[in-house]
C-alpha cells in the first residue's frame, strides 16, 4: 500500500491562544515539521506614527503607553527623554530617581508576564502565571498610588513626572521588595529544575550569537545569545550609571536561557530599585515647561533598555509645536525578524514554545 | 557610553571610490548616494577598528522635497555608532539598495518603511505590504497623504 504525503498549508491565528494578541503565522508543515513559514503583521496597526504628526508633542505622550501595554513606564520615559533632549530640558533628581524605580518596577511586571506565558504556552495551564500574577499585582497597586492608573499610567512629564510619590509608597514599596526575593525562590523551585520545563525548552530554539546580532535582536531574546549588551550599563542614561547590577547572559541562545535571562534579571531589578530608593533625594518633580512646546528644528535618536530590547524614539522637529516625524525602534518588532530561522524545522508544538520565548507585544509590533 | 563615531575618522579610511559618494555631513549622520550605501555598509561593519556590526534601526521620512532613510549602525564590541543618511530625490519612484544581504535585521524595517512611505528596495526577498494590507492604496507616513479625515 502506498501513502502519498504532502505538505499541509496551516494557519495559526491572528486569533489564537498563544500568539499573545492578533498575531498570525502562515505554516506550511510536513507531517508535524514546520518547513516554511510566513508571519502576518498588522491586525493592530493604529498608526501611531502617524497619528503623532497630526498631534502636538504633549498630547503624543499618552498614544506611547499604547505601544507595548505592558511597559508603559518604560514607553513614557523613552519618548519624554527624547524630547528633553531635543529641546533640552532640565530633569529634577528626584524625577530621576522616581523614574528608574518605576521603570524597573514596570521590567518586573513585563518579566513576570513573559514567564507566566511562557509556561502556559508549554502547557503548565495558568498556575505558574497565577503565581507571577500575585506579584504582579501588587507592583499594579504601588503604580496605582503614584497616579491612579493600573494599566496605560501616562506618568511622565517633559521635565519630570506629574506627581511625586505619595507618603504611603515607600512603605508599601520596602514591603514589597522584601517579600519578592523568596518568591523568586519559590519559583526557581517550582520550575526551574522541572523535567518537562527542561525537556522542552533546552536546546529548543535555538538563536546563535551570530543570527542575533544579524537580525538585530535587543534585550533578553540577544543577551540569552551570549551578548553582554544592555543600554543601562552600556550607554547609561538617566541615573542608571550610579547604581551597581549585572547583567546577565545566556550560553546557547535556547528558549531555556531566554526564560532564565529574564529570570535572573527580576534579582537585578530589586537590586536597582533598592538602591535607587536609599538614595532617593528630597526636592521637586517637575521643572517647569511650556504647556504648548516647541522644540527647535532638528533630530534626535533617544534610546533605553526597554523590557523587550532597545526601544529608541527618533524624533524629528521643524520647529512647530507639532512633531514633524516620529519613529518608534520597536524592539518586540524587529525581534521578530529571526522568528522564520528560528521555527523551520521544530515540530508546531515546539514552535508556539519558541515564540512565546520571544516575548513580544501586538501594540508595538503593528504599532 | 557609546561614542558616535566622527565622521572625519570615517572619510579617512574609507576607500576613494567610496568616499567619493559621500555628500555632506549633518549633525546627526553622514549622507550618502545611494550607489554606495551597500559598499559603504559593508565596508562599516567589516573594517577592523568601526566593526559597526548591528543594525539598530532604519527610519524613513518624508522630507517633502526628497525622501530620506537613515540607517543607525552600532558596534556592540567596540561600543560605537553611526549614522548613515540616503537622500531619494526622485518623488514618483524611490529606490534604494537593501541591505538585507548584509543584515537579516534590515528585511522587516525595510519593508515597513516601503508599506508607510513607498520606497521601494532593490534586492530585498519580500518586498510587500506588512501593516496595511495589499490594495490598500497610497502610503500614509508621505506628507501629501493627508490625515484621511
Amino acid at each position: 500500500m502506498a501513502i502519498n504525503t504532502e505538505p499541509v498549508f496551516l494557519n495559526l491565528g491572528p486569533v489564537h491562544p498563544s500568539t499573545h494578541g492578533v498575531f498570525r503565522m502562515r505554516a506550511l508543515v510536513d507531517g508535524e515539521v514546520i518547513t516554511d513559514i510566513e508571519p502576518v503583521f498588522g491586525y493592530l496597526h493604529r498608526g501611531i506614527e502617524k497619528l503623532a504628526e497630526s498631534k502636538s508633542y504633549r498630547q503624543f505622550l499618552p498614544l506611547t503607553d499604547r505601544l507595548d501595554y505592558v511597559s508603559s513606564m518604560n514607553n513614557n520615559m523613552a519618548y519624554v527623554m527624547a524630547v528633553e533632549k531635543l529641546a533640552g530640558i532640565e530633569v529634577p533628581p528626584r524625577a530621576e530617581y522616581i523614574r528608574v524605580i518605576m521603570a524597573e518596577l514596570q521590567r518586573i511586571i513585563a518579566h513576570l508576564l513573559a514567564i507566566g506565558s511562557f509556561f502556559n504556552d508549554m502547557g503548565t495551564f495558568f498556575t505558574p502565571f497565577f503565581y507571577m500574577f500575585i506579584q504582579k499585582e501588587k507592583i499594579t497597586d504601588l503604580f496605582e498610588m503614584v497616579c491612579g492608573q493600573r494599566l496605560l499610567y501616562n506618568y511622565m512629564r517633559f521635565g519630570g513626572l506629574s506627581h511625586d510619590l505619595p507618603p504611603e509608597f515607600i512603605p508599601a514599596l520596602n514591603r514589597f521588595l522584601e517579600e519578592m526575593p523568596s518568591e523568586i525562590k519559590k519559583y526557581e523551585r517550582l520550575l526551574a529544575e522541572n523535567e518537562i520545563v527542561l525537556a522542552r525548552s533546552k536546546n529548543v530554539g535555538v538563536l546563535p550569537r551570530e543570527m542575533a546580532i544579524n537580525a538585530s535582536a535587543a534585550g533578553p531574546v540577544l543577551r540569552a545569545s551570549g551578548v553582554k549588551w544592555d543600554i543601562r550599563k552600556d550607554d547609561p542614561y538617566s541615573v542608571y550609571d550610579r547604581f551597581e547590577f549585572d547583567v546577565p547572559t545566556g550560553a546557547s541562545g535556547d528558549c531555556y536561557d531566554r526564560y532564565r535571562v529574564r529570570l535572573e534579571e527580576l534579582t537585578q531589578s530589586l537590586e536597582i530599585i533598592r538602591q535607587a530608593v536609599a538614595g532617593l533625594p528630597k526636592g521637586k518633580v517637575l521643572n517647569p515647561v511650556p504647556l504648548r512646546l516647541r522644540p527647535p528644528a532638528g533630530e534626535v535618536y533617544s534610546h533605553i533598555e526597554g523590557n523587550k530590547g532597545e526601544l529608541g524614539f527618533h524624533v524629528i522637529s521643524d520647529g512647530s509645536d507639532k512633531p514633524y516625524r516620529i519613529h518608534v525602534r520597536a524592539p518586540s518588532f524587529i525581534n521578530l525578524t529571526a522568528l522564520r530561522n528560528m521555527l523551520i524545522g521544530w515540530k508546531l508544538a515546539d514552535a508556539i514554545i519558541i515564540f512565546g520565548s520571544i516575548d513580544i507585544c501586538l501594540g508595538e509590533v503593528d504599532r | 557610553m557609546t561614542v558616535g563615531l566622527d565622521y572625519n575618522r570615517i572619510i579617512d579610511v574609507l576607500p576613494e571610490d567610496l568616499a567619493s559618494g559621500a555628500v555632506a555631513f549633518e549633525a546627526h549622520g553622514l549622507v550618502i548616494q545611494p550607489e554606495v550605501l551597500t559598499g559603504i555598509a559593508a565596508f562599516l561593519k567589516t573594517e577592523p577598528g568601526l566593526e559597526l556590526d548591528y543594525l539598530c534601526s532604519i527610519t524613513g521620512v518624508d522630507c517633502t522635497e526628497y525622501f530620506e532613510v537613515d540607517y543607525l549602525l552600532y558596534s556592540l564590541k567596540l561600543n560605537h555608532r553611526f549614522t548613515l543618511k540616503v537622500r531619494l530625490a526622485d518623488r514618483s519612484e524611490p529606490v534604494i539598495p537593501s541591505l538585507t544581504g548584509l543584515w537579516l535585521g534590515a528585511e522587516l524595517q525595510e519593508r515597513e518603511i516601503y508599506d508607510l512611505l513607498g520606497i521601494t528596495f532593490s534586492g530585498h526577498p519580500e518586498m510587500k505590504r506588512i501593516f496595511l494590507w495589499e490594495g490598500f492604496s497610497g502610503h500614509p507616513l508621505r506628507k501629501d497623504y493627508g490625515h484621511g479625515h
